[in-house]
């Protein structure tokens, strides 16, 4: 007895050591990425050029692309994704189809982004003659969202209560009716915070979009043509690092990654985490 | 009116705007750049008297070596002629020749020459002298090799700095990737075509080659001579260390020509662009500050 | 109110609702073809880049045979005499991957124990956004903290480059952790409050509940985060890439250089020509890469399955 006790002690113990060495972990790594990082930023470094061999290179036309290109490959799967999100939770029956589509949907997300980066290269690049470019980056990018979104979806529209969706349509009101006055509305929160999550991912892509959206900037900022090349502030940390002779790329490096952190930070805080709170209030009543 | 049609013509309706802002803030950007550009507007009259009207985009890719020197060029240029848009990415030598090839750009930036079968469908600009040089850690001891020697440690043959000439001390090898342009280059040169050895680690790009043996002990690696830092110590072949003079001289061997390729006689800005990179101008002064050598060094003039 | 609104559908049967009513319907039916369009569209996705990088990976075996190209170590493919053995990738792929994991699961494991039965609310509160939010870290700023700090850090330990599977399973020990912890966390939650409590209420400790109960009730729920934590390990390519050295060859120890089957695609990639057998041999392991990847989601399934029908 007293030896189980002290078993459950020790455990105890255990997994509070564990849980906190977890948290040292997470800690450390934002420490150290936002502690080497942050010194560097400045307004001039968020808004400036960058630049091949003189210090003090900005990545003001790299952070415009890598909104632009979330932005776009959002528009894309959007639509996409939403919609068969809805069609599983709401249309689909048990057959063959609906089963197919779900297999789908997890194989989809399972593609390593090398992959759909090859795909996208030979399909967008060069078939489709969108170049290296933004359209090009954007559209590879956007299969990569896909199956997240659909999941997403499923799953904010399951979490409604069934009672509203009997409700709805016991009043008469046909499916679509339902689904877009009562299910979409109310699943609302729970989306924008899938949506989120998906926003992180793309953010921080890099291996699909160097052979899809190219390693060099427009010159002017902001430039919306979406047939420009379009790096991407990832990929600019990726090309500071191994290959910009810049006399500071290593700074640039650790400038570009402490930013990008802030922006994961940034959409979470922003978008995510009111998400949480009002689902909650929601769901509390 | 679904959400789907609704989302599908705001998407429409986006990208035009994309296109059409496109098209304005070009305009602005020109009024801007002529305005602040003050120090460049001396230079600007006389070009624009000259050659009214270079526009359009040019895209070259390829060689990550000469990379730089293309990113230096194209600033340049751009800072001259305001509606041009030059865009420099890297990939590597292959990427380069296979992009012009296909049409993906412009311009296919190359370490080495193209394949026979390739270069009749090229046309080969030489822009540029780039010197290689065998770079080791600081703690290696051994300021020259022959170039048998080079050869015997790259194919595995010599695997301690004591063989040849240096302490007790296990040889590291960095390499770049199969495909590289570098790769290629000293495998000619220095290996006389002979295999690498597989040992050793693969860097893809000459910076991360060069950081690498910075940081590592024992260790060799070739990088083109623009990514040689004070970290790390170029090594003498049979004796000759890299210099214009060397290389005009015929004495150090390890070099190679960079080339730039495009499909086809080049025109409008992509033709005004490569006269710029071949300009008295451009090579005179950028090419030598940025670590390279004129194009036209061997041939005297 | 339900019942209000009822009555003010049904009461003014006009010919003007009943046409209302019937263009409802009519949206209906669009709406539900448009969403049926959608989801054959995403299947359209993926059947597509099977096909594709299927059809392409194909073309090696013109060039190479199958045997060669699986179970062969040589790979030179930049030789006068090409070889294209692709083995001590798949190798150093499998023992990545392990190696992650195994480095992984305890971790993880432990910290959903933790979060979900032992640290106070307020802690879990933080926490669970801070796993989310180490999902969204770019796997570039996990690399360039491996080559900056990790790197150096064995090198000097060990005498060695510091390049290897080591750092690389290290740093993607780190990236796979959030994604065991929080599918392993809801698991523990989802479990019935029943089984803790009659376990506690036969006066077992918390520890033995955990142990004996908990984990065991939970482990489908477990191997799917480890298997999904698997299949990101498998597919991360530029963190790999920066730490792992990428020679071509089986590597001597954990410190020694290899490459895997994303770093060997991403190495060469962009540098050969499309239509040739090296271009094709990457194409190639893509396919290899995709399978095992699909391989893991099947055997999410089956976990899944069983755990339906336990």
């Amino acid at each position: 007895m007293t030896k189980n006790k002290l078993a459950d002690r020790a455990a105890t113990v255990f997994f509070w050591a564990m849980g906190l060495l977890i948290i040292a972990i997470l800690a450390w790594f934002l420490i150290r990425i936002l502690g080497r990082g942050l010194p560097h930023l400045s307004w001039s470094f968020l808004t400036g050029r960058p630049s091949e061999v003189r210090a003090g290179g900005g990545v003001g036309p790299q952070l415009f692309n890598t909104f632009y290109i979330l932005f776009l490959s959002l528009l894309f799967s959007l639509p996409i994704g939403i919609g068969s999100g809805i069609y599983l939770a709401v249309y689909a029956r048990k057959n063959r189809f609906t089963e197919l589509v779900r297999v789908s949907v997890e194989a989809l997300s399972s593609v390593p982004s090398i992959v759909f980066g090859l795909f996208g290269a030979l399909l967008f690049v060069n078939w489709l003659g969108f170049k290296f470019s933004i359209l090009a980056g954007a559209a590879t990018l956007s299969l990569l969202n896909l199956p997240v979104l659909v999941r997403v979806t499923e799953d904010a529209i399951r979490s409604v209560p069934a009672s509203y969706w009997e409700a709805s349509l016991a009043l008469g009101s046909t499916r679509w009716q339902a689904v877009r006055k009562v299910l979409i509305p109310s699943s609302l929160p729970t989306l924008i915070t899938g949506v989120t999550l998906v926003a992180g991912r793309a953010l921080g892509e890099t291996a699909l979009l160097i052979y899809t959206a190219g390693l060099s900037v427009s010159r002017k900022v902001p430039d919306f043509d979406p047939m420009a090349m379009g790096e991407t502030l990832a990929l600019h940390l990726w090309y500071s690092g191994s290959s910009s002779l810049a006399p500071d790329a290593k700074e640039i490096a650790d400038a570009s990654a402490a930013l990008l952190v802030l922006i994961v930070l940034g959409l979470n805080l922003l978008i995510a985490i009111p998400g949480r709170i009002i689902q909650k209030k929601l769901s509390g009543r | 009116m679904g959400t789907k049609k609704g989302l599908s013509l705001v998407l429409a309706a986006v990208l035009s705007i994309g296109t059409l802002t496109a098209c304005g803030s070009g305009n602005d950007s020109k009024g801007s750049a002529g305005a602040s550009g003050s120090p460049a507007a001396s230079v600007q009259p006389s070009q624009a008297a000259k050659s009214p009207e270079i526009s359009g985009t040019v895209t070259s890719s390829g060689s990550t070596a000469l990379l730089p020197l293309v990113k230096q060029a194209a600033e340049d240029f751009m800072d001259k002629n305001p509606k041009v848009t030059v865009n420099a990415t890297g990939g590597g030598s292959g990427q380069g020749i296979k992009n012009v090839l296909d049409g993906t750009s412009q311009i296919g930036n190359s370490d080495v020459e193209a394949s026979a079968e390739d270069k009749s469908k090229l046309v080969d600009h030489v822009v540029a002298i780039a010197p290689f040089a065998l770079i080791v850690s600081k703690d290696v001891t051994v300021d020259n090799l022959t170039k048998q020697q080079a050869a015997d440690i790259y194919t595995g043959k010599i695997t301690n700095w004591k063989d040849v000439g240096g302490k007790d001390q296990k040889i590291s090898l960095v390499h770049r990737q199969d495909s590289s342009g570098s790769r290629k280059l000293v495998q000619q040169i220095v290996l006389e075509g002979k295999d690498f050895s597989k040992e050793g680690v693969v860097q893809d790009a000459s910076k991360t080659v060069a950081e690498a043996v910075a940081g590592g002990s024992g260790a060799i690696g070739y990088v083109d001579t623009p990514y040689i830092t004070d970290k790390v110590k170029a090594l003498k072949i049979d004796g000759v260390a890299y210099s214009k003079e060397t290389i005009k001289g015929g004495q150090y061997k390890l070099y190679g020509m960079e080339h730039m390729y495009t499909k086809g006689q080049p025109e409008g800005a992509t033709k005004a662009f490569l006269e710029y990179i071949m300009s008295k101008e451009f090579q005179d002064t950028q090419v030598e500050k940025l670590g390279f050598l004129p194009a036209n060094l061997l041939s005297g003039k | 109110m339900a019942y209000q609104s009822l009555n003010t559908q049904t009461e003014p049967q006009t010919r003007e609702a009943a046409r209302w009513t019937g263009r409802q319907h009519g949206y209906d039916r669009w709406m539900r073809r448009l969403f049926a369009i959608s989801a054959t569209a995403v299947t359209a996705v993926i059947f597509a880049i099977v096909l594709f990088v299927g059809w392409q990976g194909a073309q090696t075996f013109k060039d190479v045979s199958f045997t060669d190209f699986f179970f062969s170590t040589e790979w030179n493919p930049s030789s006068d005499n090409p070889s294209f053995g692709a083995f001590p990738f798949l190798y150093s792929t499998v023992l990545l991957t392990l190696l992650s994991v195994v480095l992984a699961v305890p971790l993880a494991l432990s910290g959903a124990i933790f979060m979900a039965k032992i640290a106070p609310r307020w802690m879990r509160e933080i926490l669970r956004p801070a796993a989310d939010l180490f999902v969204g870290i770019p796997s570039v700023v996990y690399g360039l903290i491996g080559l900056t700090v990790l790197v150096p850090f064995l090198g000097k330990l060990f005498g060695s480059q510091g390049y290897g599977i080591l750092p690389a399973a290290i740093i993607l020990a780190v990236m796979i952790l959030p994604t065991i912890l929080s599918i392993s966390e809801d698991a523990l939650r989802s479990l019935p409050g029943r089984l803790e409590e009659a376990s506690l209420a036969l006066g077992a400790t918390r520890w033995q509940t955990i142990w004996r109960v908990l984990l065991p009730a939970t482990m489908p729920g477990i191997m799917t985060g480890v298997i999904l934590g698997m299949g990101r390990a498998i597919g991360e390519t530029m963190a790999v890439f920066m730490v792992i050295g990428n020679s071509p060859k089986i590597p001597g120890s954990l410190l020694d250089s290899t490459t895997v089957l994303t770093t060997a695609i991403v190495k060469d990639m962009g540098n050969t020509f499309y239509g040739t057998p090296w271009n094709n041999a990457l194409y190639l392991m893509a396919l290899v890469l995709l399978l095992l990847s699909l391989g893991l989601i099947l055997l999410i399934r089956v976990v899944a399955k069983r755990r339906e029908q336990a």
